[in-house]
């Protein structure tokens, strides 16, 4: 049975899922929605619940409770149609390593049930689109961990799956093996494919993802664009170091008139920052207010926050609210 | 999205389901094959222990050890190492299934459409004609020190055959065991093996033990295996045999067989689908 035409609205939608392992609560009820073709980045620490999650959606893992949909099948109910409409690649799906690229691809091709002459042509297909025609015969162990990983996206896409899941896609790799997965992962998403990415590096999830889940400890904390959660982490900040620590105040005087802020002394001495809703006007008053009161700079600048920000200052809210508890 | 393939019914009947599951362990079997035909020194690893005692106990020990009725100690001695060699299949299923799990490999193989107990049941396959392969390097190097069977070919095979048949029991053992260790601990369990054959009548008739270690000899699979194998292959040390197991080899061979069998199959496989941890 083909899939029906209409694609879902959402191409994953997961309600309340919950996991326990033991004593130890690894989902706390999570939700997610994740539109057909967009790329979603779960982001979060270590140990904070998103490769459970992955594990959950595709099918290796049952929840404890809650409820998700993949591709418009159930993952608890049909497994089966499921698997037929994903690919697993990332830390937790491997290739094996004695056998060649070719082979390797041609056995997950025949596990798909794709018979052995189609098999050996998407094998073929998959090696070349993945640049790997010329290592297709040498065993999988001989690559590097860019070329290891190209694999592994490659028997993940086998089927062409409506939805991809990569789970911590370039954990170990150099940063030629990160851009190699990347260049990978951003030439599927314009060909159609619903990415689910697990990362905990904040600029893989800022360069690849339309929208950032953001977990910790089994939750979902925060949700939202790249630019939308920079900005909960706070607007722009303008930042000026002084050639001499002792004109703190009179400087702290100066950016206050002009930014209409209250400038925060930073420690380091001769630094102050303020938060300002408009980082380029704040910067060229600020200057212009120093110069006039004869304030030497060793430097000034606005800083946007990073997604980096953005994680300390949720995920750090999970650790005190855990500790209080 | 779609998808340039037909898939196949996920609903279909039961003999289709069937239809996949052999195919897709014949799938992985065949993976398995293609490891080995990359790495054949798998195969001589797994056998360089087995050789050695051949040529340790045929050459340094034999000389003093007495064979029931004054047979030749190595012509004793070659059914408990084609037993050894059954025994093997459990170290290197659980080590072969705990790799793949330590890899990830099983994770991705989770997530395929396939039937839940290919993987168990590929291995297994795969092992039976490894194991075939082992047994035949083991009788070639049996034919070197001058073993001989001495029954008909009938006879010779069903000795054979026996004990192909407890390496597929064990197997499901070591798979059972592979599925439910962490793969360091599956690993470390392989020397056990070796141990387990000695406690039986493989090197020296077990009258000479004390009667508690006798019983325990006297009823490991391994002793009924030998015994069956030196009465097939006509070989020192057939029967009659004074041990109860004994008296009845081959039955007790095949008893011992469809136990494991009854037993591990079912738990092996449950053990698959529930490792989704």
């Amino acid at each position: 049975m083909p899939p029906t035409a209409a694609p879902p609205p959402l191409a994953i939608e997961a309600r309340g899922l919950t996991k326990r392992y033991g004593a130890t609560c690894a989902l706390r009820g999570v939700d997610l929605a994740v539109p057909a073709g967009t790329v979603c980045g779960l982001l979060g620490p270590n140990g904070a619940g998103k490769t459970t999650v992955v594990r959950i959606l595709a099918t290796l893992t049952r929840p404890d409770a809650g409820s998700a949909t993949v591709a418009g099948c159930d993952v608890v109910g049909r497994p089966d149609q499921v698997r037929y409409r994903i690919g697993l690649a990332g830390q937790h799906a491997a290739v094996d390593g004695i056998l060649t690229a070719r082979d390797n691809l041609r056995m997950f091709g025949r596990l798909y049930h794709l018979g052995a002459r189609r098999a050996r042509d998407r094998a073929d297909r998959l090696l070349a689109r993945f640049d790997l025609t010329a290592a297709a015969d040498r065993p999988v162990r001989t690559f590097s961990g860019g070329m290891r990983r190209r694999l592994d996206l490659a028997a993940s896409l086998i089927l062409a799956p409506a939805v991809l899941f990569l789970d911590e896609p370039t954990t170990g790799l150099d940063p030629r093996g990160r851009s190699e997965v990347w260049t990978a992962v951003r030439r599927l998403v314009t060909d159609g494919t619903t990415v689910l990415l697990t990362t905990q590096y904040l600029d893989e999830a800022d360069r690849l993802a339309d929208r950032i889940v953001l977990v910790d400890d089994g939750r979902v904390l925060r949700s939202g664009t790249p630019a939308e959660l920079k900005a909960q982490a706070g607007g722009e900040r303008l930042e000026v170091v002084l050639r001499d620590p002792a004109d703190l105040d009179r400087a702290v005087a100066a950016v206050a008139a002009a930014t209409d802020a209250e400038p925060v002394p930073q420690p380091g001495g001769g630094r102050l920052g303020v938060a300002v809703p408009d980082g380029s006007a704040a910067l060229f008053a600020a200057v212009r207010a120093l110069d006039a009161a004869r304030i030497a700079t060793a430097d000034v600048g606005v800083r946007r926050p990073t997604l980096d920000d953005v994680f300390l200052r949720f995920t750090g809210d999970a650790a005190e609210r855990q500790g209080a508890a | 999205m779609t998808t340039p393939f037909a898939l196949p019914a996920a609903s279909a009947g039961a003999l289709a389901r069937l239809g996949w599951t052999l195919a897709d362990g014949w799938t992985l079997a065949r993976r398995e094959f293609a490891q080995l035909r990359r790495q054949p020194s798998e195969l001589v690893t797994m056998l360089a222990v087995p050789a050695m005692l051949v040529l340790l106990f045929g050459y340094v020990f034999g000389g003093s050890i007495q064979v029931p009725g004054d047979g030749d100690y190595r012509s004793y001695l070659m059914p408990g190492m084609f037993a050894m060699v059954a025994l093997l299949g459990v170290a290197s299923s659980a080590t072969m299934i705990a790799t793949d799990i330590g890899a990830g490999v099983m994770d991705r193989f989770r997530s395929l459409p396939m039937a839940r107990s290919a993987v168990p049941l590929g291995r297994a396959v795969a092992d039976l004609l490894t194991g075939a392969a082992g047994i035949a390097v083991m009788a070639g190097l049996g034919l070197a020190v001058g073993w001989r069977p001495h029954g008909s070919v009938a006879a010779t095979a069903a000795g054979f055959a026996l004990v192909l048949l407890l390496r597929f029991a064990t197997t499901w053992v070591g798979i059972t065991i592979g599925l439910s260790v962490p793969p360091a601990t599956a690993e470390a369990m392989v020397p056990v093996v070796f141990p387990v054959t000695m406690l039986s009548n493989s090197f020296v008739p077990t009258d000479g033990m004390p009667a508690w270690l006798r019983t325990v000899c006297d009823w490991n699979p391994v002793s009924s295996l030998v015994a069956a194998c030196r009465d097939l292959f006509g070989n020192p040390g057939g029967g009659p045999h004074p041990a109860l197991p004994e008296q009845h080899p081959v039955a007790v061979t095949l008893l011992w067989a469809g136990v494991l069998l009854a037993v591990f199959v079912p738990l092996a496989t449950a053990r698959y689908r529930a490792s989704g941890r």
